[in-house]
């Protein structure tokens, strides 16, 4: 992008933290011919293999019985992360805001833990716990339980691996609005039950939808975790991710891009479902008018 | 109904908040906790509601034992400093909350309850707010929402938490002489929380003034306005002045309090000192003018006791104080109309 003069007839902006165009423009420029080459581009690439085959072999790729098992797969790892980790996510952020007790930053580090273990060691814990080899593996063997290779670790593994998103999100958001809705509700005759229903949920439901999709991003392209725990039985313990590192594997490029595509698909729908999310709690909090007369 | 609090303490880790606390709250009464930040009037009064619990001690409601007795049953209206309004729904729903989470059997129907949230809404002059957002409303009529929302459960008492607090002046001047006439109406037993002097000398029936968790004197306004129990009730009121015995034995009367007056301290309000530019034959102290400010009415004027050198501040008319034209270092002559003494022991107790 080519530097533009500056018109000398055009008034200087008296703004103080206001660049002159040309950096302006020179650091748009920047930002967008990098947000192109290493988003856009490789997007459109995915989309680009997909149909290299033609739309019947795209058909044929996402109409194949194992790749609707791993898309099955996923929305249940998916839906059964979002409902535990919903949970929890709540009961977490509403203990740490509104009660002190000891051990309150351990368990804000605990929280973070998933975020900063690498996936595949996340995996390799529950192998090494539920695994054949493992820790309660004889236990289990006898019981008739299988967990590792099978959908219940994949399950595990992507809970785990999602844990922190909502209560990351909303522990700053509860702190911040601090108890003294709560109090009033108490007061005025509210049972615990009433009180968090009427009082609470209202008061975080956008933070709270906000951390369930990114809880669902995740756990929908969630890869390390699920690769270690999976086994990569086809039909059977292969998640989206997973189908497709393996077509790839097999030179099925076009199989593989088609599927890629579908992945591809499910994360932009998550995006703009949280534009959206992003947009509609904007308007909410912006108050209508403020007058200070009384 | 009246409130019993029984030798109330209440610690929060190392630091006393409440200190053996006695206070009878008769019915019908509006009672002030005055003091400064960090107090424990703000405690004593979640403790009245239930909000906080006492280490020891008892709290009664007409006589009967509430101290451990949940939130929900004590039946209080409690107004929060910041308002506490629930942001998410209209004023009207806020007004109705205490009624609408009544369980099944005892909730009155949709039509009673809009009858009553429409009363009170009226009561608190804002029935065109209804179906407003608290964000679309001024501090003072969150305010006056936050306590049309109190009064909607038909609280036994009323417990206010610094009321005004966030207001600016003159918002909080209404507000205040308006908080008192509804008192006057509805005659609920209520308690507010306040550590503006001025707040609680012009509305509350009694007084009780609060320093490092222990209550320092109870009584009506002009009662402790009058006779300060001790130094820090004195100074909390308003301005003072401490002048110790030794500058004031030129003007002490009967000769033989001189002796009792030399371990004392005497404090006096600036607007109690009589300054005048000639001796008039009149005991009075000689103090050397040093400095005036204006204090838009009044001008307070500080001088300087000649012999001890102590600073003694007085408070003259506007006019008066243009006509004396006093220039730095002229002596001037000072007599305290009214004073008030307190032994040198009471003085270090308040440090």
């Amino acid at each position: 992008m080519t530097p533009i003069d500056i018109p000398t007839s055009r008034p200087k902006t008296p703004d103080a933290v206001t660049e002159p165009p040309v950096v302006r423009y020179l650091l748009t420029g920047v930002a967008l011919s990098f947000l192109g080459l290493f988003l856009l581009l490789p997007l459109a690439a995915v989309f680009v293999e997909a149909f290299s085959g033609g739309i019947g072999v795209y058909l044929d790729a996402i109409r194949n019985p194992d790749t609707l098992a791993a898309v099955r797969l996923t929305l249940v790892a998916a839906g059964v992360s979002i409902v535990l980790n919903t949970i929890f996510g709540i009961g977490a952020a509403w203990l740490i805001a509104k009660f002190d007790f000891p051990g309150k930053s351990l368990l804000i580090t605990l929280i973070d833990l998933p975020f900063t273990v690498s996936p595949v060691i996340s995996g390799l814990i529950f192998v090494l716990l539920f695994g054949a080899q493992g820790l309660l593996g004889p236990w289990l063997s006898d019981a008739g339980i299988r967990i590792v290779f099978a959908v219940p670790g994949i399950v595990l593994a992507t809970v785990f691996v999602t844990f922190p998103f909502v209560a990351r999100e909303l522990i700053p958001l509860m702190q911040e609005q601090g108890t003294d809705e709560e109090e009033a509700a108490v007061v005025l005759g509210a049972g615990p039950w009433k009180t968090f229903w009427r009082v609470t949920l209202p008061n975080i439901k956008w933070g709270l939808l906000y951390g369930v999709i990114l809880c669902n991003a995740r756990a929908m392209g969630e890869f390390g975790a699920v690769s270690v725990v999976s086994g990569h039985i086809r039909g059977v313990t292969n998640t989206l991710p997973l189908h497709i590192e393996i077509l790839y594997n097999e030179y099925n490029f076009a199989a593989s891009f088609a599927v890629a595509s579908l992945l591809t698909l499910l994360a932009v729908a998550t995006l703009v479902v949280k534009s959206l999310v992003e947009r509609s709690a904007a308007r909410r909090l912006t108050p209508v008018t403020q007058n200070t007369t009384s | 109904m009246s409130i019993d609090i029984q030798a109330i303490s209440k610690r929060f880790g190392a630091f006393t908040a409440l200190d053996d606390v006695n206070l009878h709250i008769g019915t019908g009464e509006l009672v002030a906790l005055l003091g400064p930040s960090g107090c424990g009037k703000t405690t004593l009064l979640r403790i009245i509601a239930g909000l906080e619990q006492a280490d020891e001690g008892y709290i009664h409601f007409e006589g009967v034992d509430a101290t451990h007795k949940s939130v929900k049953d004590r039946r209080v209206g409690f107004v929060f400093q910041h308002y506490a309004l629930f942001k998410h729904m209209t004023v009207f729903d806020n007004v109705a909350f205490g009624l609408q989470v009544r369980p099944r059997a005892t909730r009155p129907s949709k039509a009673e309850i809009r009858e009553k949230v429409m009363e009170l809404l009226r009561l608190v002059q804002l029935d065109w707010t209804a179906d407003r957002y608290p964000s679309a409303l001024s501090g003072g009529q969150r305010q006056r929402v936050a306590l049309a929302r109190a009064l909607a459960v038909e609280p036994r008492v009323l417990l206010l938490d610094e009321p005004f607090g966030a207001l600016d002046a003159r918002v909080r001047r209404d507000l205040r002489r308006w908080l008192r006439r509804l008192h006057d109406e509805l005659h609920i037993t209520s308690v507010f929380v306040t550590h503006d002097q001025e707040e609680a000398l012009e509305v509350a029936d009694r007084v009780a003034v609060l320093n490092k968790g222990r209550v320092e004197q109870v009584g009506t306004p002009d009662e402790v306005y009058d006779a300060p129990a001790t130094p820090f009730v004195y100074e909390f009121l308003g301005e003072a002045t401490r002048i110790s015995g030794k500058s004031l034995r030129d003007i002490v009367q009967p000769e033989n309090a001189v002796e009792e007056l030399m371990s004392s301290f005497a404090f006096v309000r600036p607007r109690d000192v009589d300054v005048s530019l000639q001796p008039d034959g009149t005991p009075a102290l000689e103090a050397i003018f040093r400095q005036a400010i204006s204090l838009g009415p009044s001008v307070r004027v500080e001088l300087q006791h000649r012999e001890t050198g102590e600073t003694i501040e007085a408070d003259m008319e506007r006019i008066r104080f243009r006509n004396a034209a006093l220039k730095p270092g002229q002596t001037v002559y000072v007599r305290p109309r009214a004073m008030r003494v307190f032994n040198a022991d009471a003085v270090s107790a308040t440090r």
